[in-house]
């Protein structure tokens, strides 16, 4: 189904977007930090409570079956979204943060020991730069980054060089939330696996773009955030090869994760149950089945192919910007435009867009490091959801040129 | 006025354009560095203390309109006050930002600081207008961490 032609229809399922905001039109390009949730999300979560609710995997009423139906069915339509072979591999968490916790925590301090190396990216998203540190700190082994471009790309030369029997772990963002680059994964993880290392990836801006294939990446570990594919906080999936789920110790205890429990010994249960200790955020599971849902039936490659659309005109519009500079210009590029001005501080930009109706992030967008590199204290960010129309990118420019008029 | 208006009036644009008090002073007694955690605003002042009185301070960094206008305002502000005068002016220019916005408030009292009345209005900025103050009282204490505005 083409986006450009049902746009409209689009934009009514998503009821956030008729908020007026300081007296205008809300133009909402903060989809990097957040996404909105269409109608079907929304009543999903309100079914659930006035139909469902109820505890899962623990009662034989009829009312615990069908809670426990609808968070089993919303695991498989997250294996099916990222082609897992089996629900064993997909465990539901808070987040991608949690779920690179997770893989920190228990796989590696299985795994990594002293002298080992981890490898990450200079446009690592904080969540996949503190947790490996602490684990370095913790074991003694260390971390190394690898170098990127002007243009936001990691430099592969220097990634292989980096690369010996010493690495243990790659983790490398697909996306950048803050560049928008998208990272050859398959050539990474390929590269990576010849060394014998295991690869994480950070999914979390890649999954509301486009397709992504656990089978043709064959990554070991995969995270992303529910929130940030219109579905609802407190909702995040980790993706793990079974083989390697299977030796993994627990990462929290209690109810649902045990067979059996005595004083004198406790069983675990099996994939993937024994990951998720304690009632889990079950309505956002099913929220989070139902917007994969909802992207499906849209199509991702249509969305693909629209917000490629969006981010060429908003470059282009962007680009004839006096004083503009964008941060970012990689080859492959998905939804961010990320930009400094010469004469106005990103706060100020922020905050002059706000009035006009246009949320845009401001900041270092937790990629502090990343700032460094492009020797820049923070910048704008617009980033594009398929709910977003070429007009909108039309008030972007003409706000940022008042904001230059007056700051001028 | 509208509201955009009263949050970068033109006193704020032209300390943002030509800071006062702006570099480094070798020369100084006390010294403390400020963070914005959240957006990156970085600010370092340096003061020259005397028998308690604030001769000389200069600060450098980077941050928006609005941190960069207030540490230059801040700064022309205190100069030549005793550390108690400092304190006490802290103390109203918190309040000025922070209070509820339907507080009834008299900008006459606040001299030249008057002219961040309209940040209370937004909340998201409170952080940008305290942060050179909060580093002036770490300064002035001669806090060896780092002040956030937290």
């Amino acid at each position: 189904m083409s986006i450009l032609q049902n746009i409209n229809e689009i934009r009514n399922d998503f009821p956030i977007l008729s908020e007026q905001i300081h007296g205008r039109d809300l133009v909402y390009l903060d989809n990097a930090a957040s996404t909105h949730k269409p109608l079907q999300v929304i009543n999903s979560i309100s079914n659930h409570y006035e139909h469902n609710n109820s505890n899962i995997h623990r009662g034989v009423h009829l009312l615990s079956q069908r809670a426990t139906e609808n968070y089993e069915n919303a695991r498989e339509k997250v294996r099916n979204f990222l082609n897992a072979k089996s629900t064993q591999e997909i465990i539901f968490t808070r987040g991608a943060t949690e779920s690179i916790n997770l893989i920190a925590s228990s796989w590696g301090r299985k795994n990594i020991n002293a002298g080992d190396e981890i490898l990450i990216s200079t446009m690592e998203h904080h969540a996949n730069i503190v947790p490996w540190q602490l684990l370095c700190q913790e074991k003694g082994a260390i971390l190394k980054i690898t170098a990127i471009n002007d243009d936001g790309e990691i430099i592969f030369e220097e990634f292989e060089k980096l690369l010996s029997e010493k690495t243990k772990l790659v983790s490398i963002v697909h996306v950048s939330n803050t560049l928008g680059t998208v990272n050859p994964i398959e050539k990474i993880i390929e590269k990576a696996h010849s060394f014998g290392a295991k690869v994480l990836i950070d999914g979390a801006q890649s999954v509301p773009h486009f397709k992504v294939d656990m089978q043709k990446c064959n990554c070991d570990f995969f995270v992303f955030s529910g929130h940030k594919l219109y579905a609802p906080s407190g909702i995040g999936v980790l993706y793990t090869k079974k083989v390697i789920l299977e030796s993994m110790p627990p990462y929290q205890s209690g109810g649902d994760m045990i067979l059996s429990v005595s004083f004198e010994k406790t069983t675990f249960n099996e994939l993937p149950f024994k990951f998720e200790a304690g009632t889990p955020n079950i309505e956002g599971a099913i929220g989070l089945g139902f917007a994969i849902d909802y992207i499906t039936n849209l199509g991702l490659e249509n969305i693909k192919k629209y917000e490629d659309e969006l981010l060429k005109y908003g470059t282009e519009k962007l680009s004839q910007i006096n004083d503009l500079r964008i941060i970012g210009t990689a080859k492959e590029k998905a939804g961010v435009i990320s930009f400094v001005l010469d004469s106005v501080h990103p706060h100020d930009v922020g905050t002059m867009l706000d009035l006009d109706g246009i949320a845009i992030r401001t900041g270092h967008h937790c990629t502090e490091p990343l700032m460094k590199r492009f020797k820049v204290p923070a910048t704008s960010r617009a980033s594009f959801a398929f709910y977003n129309s070429f007009q909108e990118i039309d008030k972007l420019t003409e706000s940022i040129q008042k904001v230059i008029k007056m700051f001028g | 006025m509208t509201e955009i208006q009263q949050l970068y009036q033109e006193v704020i644009l032209d300390h943002n354009k030509n800071p006062r008090n702006f570099g480094e002073l070798p020369s100084c007694t006390n010294h403390a560095e400020g963070k914005n955690p959240l957006c990156g605003d970085h600010i370092d002042i340096s003061l020259l203390i005397e028998n308690d009185v604030i001769t000389d301070l200069k600060f450098s960094g980077s941050g928006c309109a609005i941190s960069k206008a207030s540490a230059s305002i801040m700064t022309s502000e205190v100069k030549n006050k005793s550390i108690l005068e400092a304190k006490e002016l802290f103390e109203q220019f918190h309040d000025l930002v922070t209070c509820a916005k339907d507080k009834e408030i008299d900008l006459d009292k606040f001299g030249k600081l008057a002219v961040f009345g309209g940040v209370r209005e937004f909340p998201a900025r409170v952080k940008c207008a305290s942060l050179a103050w909060h580093t002036l009282i770490s300064a002035i204490d001669n806090k060896n961490e780092i002040a956030i505005t937290e």
